[in-house]
């Protein structure tokens, strides 16, 4: 079991999100940083898909009723461990296994760089699935609610689960801001020159960004057409302009339908770097091929 | 107008042209799912398919080949679910709304009970909450505006109207459709497969409790 002694600024339990139920209006949430989540878990030896915890700006305190290996990922957090008794509070590393003994409080400081940090622990996060996944919908509600002060979250048995084989991960370092889209599927509800427009400069990342997409402040991108777009499926990385003509782009929790015009979706390999923008970051789109 | 569009690398999405064809496509899918589709999303005139990791060339024409199958079929039809049974979902008409509508549809109350409960509705898609289904077919007559000021809650259960649609509240959430009344039929129960009674192309008849 873990205690949430501090969530943080925000922080949910996270999984790869609940797939197939989009046509009933349901959100696919998961990690917004799927790679992260992914990394963290292998270095446990967990399924890349078991459910983890992601922090916003780190600032949680967590404590173990059991010993646990974990590993942390994502936005890296300068990592203290607290231990019961006189021992002094050891420095951690992030991108390494590392054992939490029993009664020790695991501590995470402010990010260097980056947005959401990645807690992953042998077993799993083993709230109830809720549709297939244990991740929280912060749009829809769906999973266990964010954690709170108090919270106790079940970890998962180790047993059959794969030896713990890596040491070290090599740390990411902060990746330049840009994202690479693929034109589409409604980029001819702009005018002919918003493609570029939507890549000539950097975009500043709004305030109010969350898990369900990142808010753009920056050229305004002019419509061809005036009316609605008939609501239709939206995908994971989506750059929907509404009629501000302030683009967002969409991550896990996004809405499954929507009415405002897609003009382009992000890369998959660059949707962990969109993830990890903080609000006050700048952002740059690029319609080249990736190399 | 009808084709098939990218939608980043795991999405291609396919304009139907109408909510009939839409529907049609999505049963094909159902029928005979291409390997590694994970969601297929009907829309009133598009059906997005996400397949991460597959090939969307090979995708793309098959998709293409369902989509003219899906169009030969009558325009005018029944949607290829059509074989099941309709939902009837029993309702209490004593919604708060029923009297502003009456009054904005120019008929008496019993007139606006009528016409809702009178006609087969066909759920079109599905959004704004999981089990939110837009359903269609709504008697013209209640075509009523959103409410100005939405409510902050609405309990779940709750059957409403607002524009060409009606629809059952699957969970308490806030809304701004007009209230017509209630019905005690769970349509939303995420510890039930499939979580909703309502899938797109479902036929729905309300029935006066």
């Amino acid at each position: 079991m873990i205690e949430v002694r501090a969530p943080g600024p925000y922080a949910t339990v996270q999984d790869l999100g609940r797939h197939g139920y989009a046509h009933l209006g349901v959100p696919s949430s998961g990690a917004a940083d799927e790679a992260s989540l992914c990394l963290a878990n292998r270095l446990v030896g967990n399924p890349e898909a078991a459910a983890g915890i992601e922090l916003t700006y780190g600032g949680a305190r967590l404590a173990f009723r059991a010993g646990a290996w974990v590993a942390v990922t994502g936005a890296p957090c300068p990592l203290t461990v607290r231990s019961p008794g006189p021992v002094a509070d050891g420095r951690v590393g992030n991108g390494v296994p590392f054992w939490v003994a029993a009664g020790a409080e695991l501590r995470f400081g402010a990010p260097s760089w980056g947005l959401r940090t990645y807690l992953a622990v042998r077993g799993g996060i083993a709230v109830e699935p809720v549709l297939g996944s244990r991740s929280t919908d912060s749009l829809s509600g769906l999973g266990p609610a964010p954690l709170r002060q108090g919270a106790v979250l079940p970890v998962g048995t180790a047993g059959g689960l794969a030896e713990i084989s890596v040491d070290l991960a090599p740390p990411r370092s902060p990746r330049d801001a840009v994202l690479r889209i693929v034109p589409g599927p409604r980029d001819d509800w702009f005018v002919p020159e918003a493609l570029a427009e939507l890549c000539a400069e950097p975009y500043a990342v709004s305030q109010d960004s969350n898990r369900v997409g990142v808010r753009l402040r920056g050229r305004e991108l002019s419509r061809a057409r005036e009316g609605e777009l008939p609501s239709e499926g939206m995908v994971t990385g989506a750059v929907q302009v509404p009629p501000s003509g302030q683009p967002i782009v969409f991550l896990a929790d996004h809405p499954p339908t929507g009415g405002y015009p897609v003009i382009g979706v992000v890369r998959a390999a660059d949707l962990p770097v969109a993830a990890q923008l903080r609000p006050g970051d700048k952002v740059r789109f690029s319609v080249r091929a990736s190399r | 107008m009808s084709g098939v569009r990218a939608a980043g690398e795991h999405g291609l999405l396919v304009e139907t042209g109408a909510l009939p064809v839409s529907h049609r496509l999505d049963a094909l899918l159902r029928a005979r799912r291409p390997a590694g589709v994970v969601d297929v999303v009907p829309g009133p005139e598009t059906v997005l398919v996400v397949a991460p990791g597959v090939d969307q060339g090979v995708l793309r024409v098959r998709l293409e080949e369902l989509l003219s199958e899906a169009l030969r079929a009558p325009a005018e039809g029944p949607a290829a679910s059509a074989e099941a049974e309709p939902v009837t979902v029993p309702v209490t008409y004593d919604g708060e709304d029923l009297e502003s509508v009456a009054e904005l549809a120019g008929l008496p109350v019993e007139e606006v009970v009528a016409r809702h409960a009178g006609r087969e509705l066909v759920v079109g898609w599905l959004g704004f909450a999981p089990g939110f289904a837009y359903l269609t077919g709504l008697d013209p007559a209640l075509h009523v505006p959103r409410l100005a000021t939405p409510r902050t809650s609405v309990p779940a259960g709750s059957v409403a109207i607002a524009g060409q649609h009606s629809a059952v509240y699957p969970t308490a959430s806030p809304g701004g459709w007009r209230l017509l009344g209630r019905t005690p039929l769970r349509i939303w129960d995420v510890a039930a497969d499939p979580p909703s009674l309502f899938r797109p192309g479902t036929r729905v008849r309300f029935e006066r409790m």
